[in-house]
């Protein structure tokens, strides 16, 4: 992998660089200013020695929603408004993209951490926040895979696209993964963390998503 | 590629010598289980079961809801029984969690569920987060533990992205990093093709640490020490594995 200008930038510049211009996008409210700051976007991948597959595999998962939205808004508000609230999402979502790709993992969290760290007095623990973190940039890619998974088992049935029959057998795999997910990272971090319950450990009852879905059916 | 490499491993010994001084309790080496009970609301999935494990390699083998995921979870502590004792190398599993969990291991089913960080090399370092160690000492055991297991090409890749024999041997190079004395596997062959589940027991067979697998993957532990087998709660068969084993299937049928 080539390492562009935006790889060697430091990953804090990044980081906060993304929080600036994700909350400066926010007040755009003209749909052509926000469509140009998207193709602007777009053209930093390239820039960044990422390929158009990167860019795709960035907004596809998103895509299904983004048409949604987009309908909604224009029936409901107006077209320049979806066109604004759609362009709005997929800069945002580039821009995050933009700065994951080239940042490795590590340095992101380290830096999350680091940032995080004047707020432990007040309750944060740096350590979990960024743990916290990095299990979501590691999980997503999965969760959006499982996602396509099961709206393909739903085809091959005819269950068509019905938003509820996705989302009720994706949230009881994701819950019945967090679970053991959960179990990995006790059964791994026991390790001199002052996170690890030294004493008793406690009798954490399972979840169980057979039985949670039978208390939701009666 | 893997294959190749796997004859190659020459597993180093960790444990007895290297293992971190405890202040000593009179050392019972070995995961003693004594009068253990345990429920899930009203089922009794353990029943007043009791037993030393010593072996090096131990398996455990039962039916379907047997109980033996609650056994293998009771070794490291990550579920303390309701009655009885659980002493590991005589730390007491409900008030020593810490020594506990650093003296065994555990490698789950679905190595996709315990890989936590995007990147192989990332997530095997997970395991020495907490350790007091400089950062060239954490790389050092990084890359030794990639090359050990034949992963070191596959050191910046995203971790969902490996196969699955690849998964379940970063899954065991994220445990062994932390150099426990003994590994916990629950059917760590079960979501694997024949080709994979092959490597994967043969890592297991030749660990320098004591293993003990849950699996119902029975060539996988025709060469092991000792076969405890499960039913309804308790074990009800406790042996060499040819003898342990035709009990089993006899039961089964
Ligand atoms: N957290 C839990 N809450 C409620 N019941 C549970 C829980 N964990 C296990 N059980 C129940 O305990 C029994 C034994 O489960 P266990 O997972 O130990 O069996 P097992 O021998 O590992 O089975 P398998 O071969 O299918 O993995 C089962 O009836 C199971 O439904
Ligand atoms: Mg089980």
């Amino acid at each position: 992998m080539s390492r562009s200008i935006l790889h060697r930038l430091p990953a804090g510049l990044k980081l906060t660089a993304l929080a600036a211009a994700g909350s400066a996008v926010i007040w755009v409210s003209d749909w052509r200013v926000m469509v140009d700051l998207l193709l602007l976007v777009a053209l930093a991948f390239p820039v960044a020695r990422l390929g158009r597959g990167a860019l795709v595999q960035q907004l596809r998962p998103l895509l299904p929603m983004l048409v949604v939205l987009f309908l909604a808004q224009g029936l409901m508000a107006s077209w320049t408004e979806a066109a604004l609230v759609i362009a709005r999402i997929a800069t945002l979502v580039l821009m995050a993209g933009l700065v994951t790709l080239t940042t490795r993992t590590e340095d992101l969290i380290a830096t999350v951490e680091r940032l995080l760290t004047p707020l432990a007095p007040l309750g944060v623990n740096p350590g979990k926040v960024s743990l916290a973190f990095s299990l979501a940039l590691r999980f997503l890619p999965v969760i959006a895979e499982e996602a396509e998974r099961v709206h393909e088992a739903q085809s091959a049935r005819g269950l068509g696209n019905s938003p509820l029959a996705l989302a009720l057998p994706l949230i009881v795999r994701v819950l019945k993964s967090a679970e053991d997910i959960a179990d990995a990272i006790e059964a791994r971090s026991g390790h001199d963390d002052p996170d690890c319950p030294q004493e008793k450990p406690q009798r954490r009852a399972r979840f169980n998503p057979l039985a949670a879905l039978k208390t939701v059916k009666e | 590629m893997i294959r190749s490499s796997v004859g190659h491993m020459f597993p180093r010994l960790h444990g007895a010598a290297g293992s971190v001084s405890v202040p000593s309790l009179p050392a019972a080496p070995g995961i003693e289980i004594a009068e253990v009970s345990h429920r899930f609301g009203d089922t009794e999935v353990l029943r007043n079961v009791s037993v030393t494990l010593t072996e090096r390699r131990i398996a455990i083998v039962g039916a379907n809801g047997s109980g033996k995921s609650t056994f293998s979870r009771l070794l490291n502590g990550l579920l303390v029984p309701e009655r009885g004792r659980v002493t590991v190398d005589g730390h007491d599993t409900a008030n020593a969690a810490k020594a506990v969990r650093r003296k065994v291991g555990f490698v789950f089913q679905n190595p996709d569920n315990q890989i936590v960080f995007p990147t192989v090399a990332e997530d095997v370092a997970f395991g020495l987060k907490g350790q007091k160690l400089s950062a060239d000492e954490r790389a050092e055991r990084v890359e030794e533990i990639l090359a050990r297991y034949g992963l070191e090409h596959l050191r910046d890749r995203p971790a969902h992205k490996l196969s699955g024999g690849q998964k379940q041997l970063l899954a065991l190079a994220g445990v062994l990093i932390t150099r426990p004395d003994y590994v916990v596997f629950d059917e760590p062959t079960t979501l694997l093709d024949l080709r994979n589940a092959r490597m994967v027991g043969q890592v297991i067979n030749t660990l320098a640490q004591t293993a003990i697998v849950v699996t119902h993957d029975l060539p996988l532990i025709e060469a092991f020490d000792r076969v405890l087998v499960f039913d309804q709660g308790r074990i009800i068969a406790d042996d060499v594995p040819s003898k342990a084993l035709s009990e089993y299937v006899r039961r089964m049928q």
